[in-house]
């Protein structure tokens, strides 16, 4: 395990031995990898995980006598009851859903529990934060059934604004929001959230796809009634996501996707859809993948999530402080000042140099940053900006990492000049 | 960082600092069309005044990176005054120039790298500092957003001007 012995924190220059891709030169130069927020490296055990499982075990899943056909099986199940684990979920067998990505697993819940939940006039609130993920699905069932939705302000250090909770979840039927901005990097008290939707008798869905991979997140303990992930962005690899809910409510949804491994019966003229997760997994699932993502989060336990949040929280403050001593008013960094409530997400405004071009200059450094709206083009308009230049921090990110952003950064002002 | 410079050549600098016909025009008359580059969120708002036969007014609004803002100022200095049959003609050798470059990676992917067919540079005057861009597969975009917003414009006022 890649911690220091003597401290028992997170040892970066072990971590990244773990992950082969940091070993890649781009221009001549170490790849200095700022992208995770968009998608994580993955680390050499969740590869071989994979590789080990298309070497030695495949089969497709469920039906199959053979001894691969079960091995497999075993192995994708495997991957769910990890899953589960590591979020908490009481009952994974039945709780846990694979999904493609974080933005199926919503567009499940609005099809399915918002399809027989909601009708014209019922209010959905979402924040003015959300990924393009958490509001599209929304927007489509507010064209189809004439749901309202309803909107958390986002206040001028980026955080949600809270003042008017009450008021937006009177009535509401779902409070739908990010745990944590792929933006601005700000946490949101989930827990507080939903203790606040319950009392208003309305349901949460909780948008973990950057909370997951970087901080706890325990279903039980938030109290939350639907969470959405991806594993491409948790150590794992791309084509598998994560839908998890409560039994009792997955129970009453209708199917998502018509097709195999998602009934009990089919006859010429009706069906009778399986149980959950079963329902709501029509055709050959992603197995390698659910192997990997089982990998990962195994990974992600080993190395313990305290531990990595501590390392990002550290490194986080170095960033905003090197920022800001060695660039000065130059420098615009959106979202909360580094503190408990904020994650290692930096979207950066330096000058007036536009994003794209930023990021240009930092590849010749083999930065690798996000240029563009990150798919939240509603808060890029709140934050009065088309695009930012935006780095993230993951597990295997240290200092130097951040010293080589800093370098390219003075040189794109030199450019710019 | 001899590539950058390739990229980011005086001229373009020179137009993404100082846009030529920047704003808007009235429309109408102007004939107005919003061009959109949906992977970076550059927005962009070209007006255009055509006066028997020719791009008499152009102007430019939005936001963008320096390759799509001196592109926009390049060209908008660049079919002022002009016909629409030489501006078409112009649109024509700068994509050319720009798809050279799409042509060339396509050859050497199957090993057997080709000479691209010469696009008259020269004829393209300032515009030819784009050049750089080619080398750029993920600017080319950029650099081609306000071309294209151009020809979404020249085929909605064609057919009011028949
Ligand atoms: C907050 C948030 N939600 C949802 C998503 C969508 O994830 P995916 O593209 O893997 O479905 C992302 C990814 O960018 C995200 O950052």
């Amino acid at each position: 395990m890649a911690l220091n012995e003597m401290t028992g924190a997170l040892d970066t220059e072990l971590v990244r031995k773990d992950f082969p891709l940091l070993a890649r030169s781009v221009h001549d130069r170490p790849i200095v990898y700022l992208d995770s927020a968009a998608s994580s490296l993955q680390p050499s055990a969740v590869l071989r995980a994979m590789e080990e499982y298309y070497e030695a075990h495949h089969a497709n899943v469920h039906r199959g006598v053979y001894a691969t056909a079960e091995e497999a099986t075993n192995l994708y199940e495997g991957a769910r009851v990890d899953v589960g684990r590591f979020i908490g979920a009481p009952d994974p067998g039945r709780e846990v859903i694979f999904t493609k990505n974080a933005t199926e697993a919503i567009n499940l819940v609005a099809r399915t529990w918002g399809a027989t939940n909601l009708g014209a006039g019922d209010v959905v609130v979402l924040s003015e934060m959300e990924h393009h993920a958490n509001i599209v699905p929304w927007l489509m069932l507010a064209e189809s059934t004439g749901i309202e939705l309803r909107y958390l302000p986002v206040d001028i250090d980026g955080r949600l604004d809270l003042t008017g909770l009450d008021a937006a979840l009177d009535g509401a039927k779902l409070l739908s929001v990010t745990a944590m901005s792929n933006v601005l990097g700000t946490i949101n008290p989930v827990g507080l959230l939903a203790e606040r939707a319950h009392a208003a008798g309305a349901l949460i869905l909780v948008d973990g796809a950057q909370s997951v991979p970087h901080v706890t997140v325990d279903v039980r303990a938030l109290d939350i009634d639907f969470l959405a992930f991806s594993a491409h962005k948790m150590l794992g690899p791309t084509g598998i996501g994560v839908l998890w809910s409560r039994a009792n409510i997955l129970e009453d949804l209708p199917p998502f996707l018509g097709g195999g491994g998602m009934i009990l019966d089919v006859r010429l003229d009706r069906f009778l859809a399986a149980e959950p997760p079963q329902r709501f997994e029509a055709g050959t699932p992603p197995i390698a993948e659910a192997v990997g993502l089982g990998a990962a989060v195994r990974y992600l336990e080993a190395t313990g999530m305290e531990r990595i949040r501590a390392h990002e929280l550290a490194l986080s403050r170095y960033t905003l402080e090197s920022l800001a001593e060695r660039l000065g008013e130059d420098c615009v960094v959106f979202g909360p000042p580094a503190g408990e409530d904020r994650g290692g997400v930096f979207s950066l405004a330096f000058r007036d140099v536009h994003a794209h071009d930023l990021a240009q200059v930092l590849d010749q450094f083999a930065v690798c940053v996000r240029p563009g709206h990150h798919c939240a083009k509603p808060l890029m308009r709140k934050l009065g900006v088309s695009a930012t230049a935006r780095a993230s921090l993951g597990l295997y990110n240290d200092r130097h990492d951040v010293d080589v952003l800093i370098e390219g950064l003075a040189e794109a002002g030199r450019l710019f000049a | 960082m001899a590539d950058l410079e390739d990229l980011y050549r005086e001229i373009i600098l020179d137009h993404y600092r100082s846009p030529r016909n920047r704003g808007e025009l009235p429309a109408p008359p102007a004939q107005r069309v919003e061009g959109f580059n949906p992977l970076c969120g550059d927005e962009i708002v070209l007006t255009l005044l055509i006066d028997d036969g020719r791009v008499s007014d152009i102007k430019i609004a939005g936001t963008g990176c320096s390759i799509s803002q001196s592109s926009a100022s390049l060209m908008s200095a660049a079919v002022k005054g002009k016909s629409l049959d030489e501006v078409r003609q112009l649109i024509g050798t700068f994509k050319s120039m720009m798809s050279i470059h799409e042509a060339t990676l396509a050859d050497e992917a199957d090993g057997a790298p080709v000479e691209p067919e010469p696009v008259d540079v020269r004829s393209l005057g300032e515009l030819a500092a784009l050049q750089g861009v080619v080398k750029f597969p993920v600017r080319i975009k950029c650099a081609t957003l306000s071309w294209n917003t151009l020809v979404q414009a020249l085929n909605e006022a064609e057919p009011q001007l028949a």
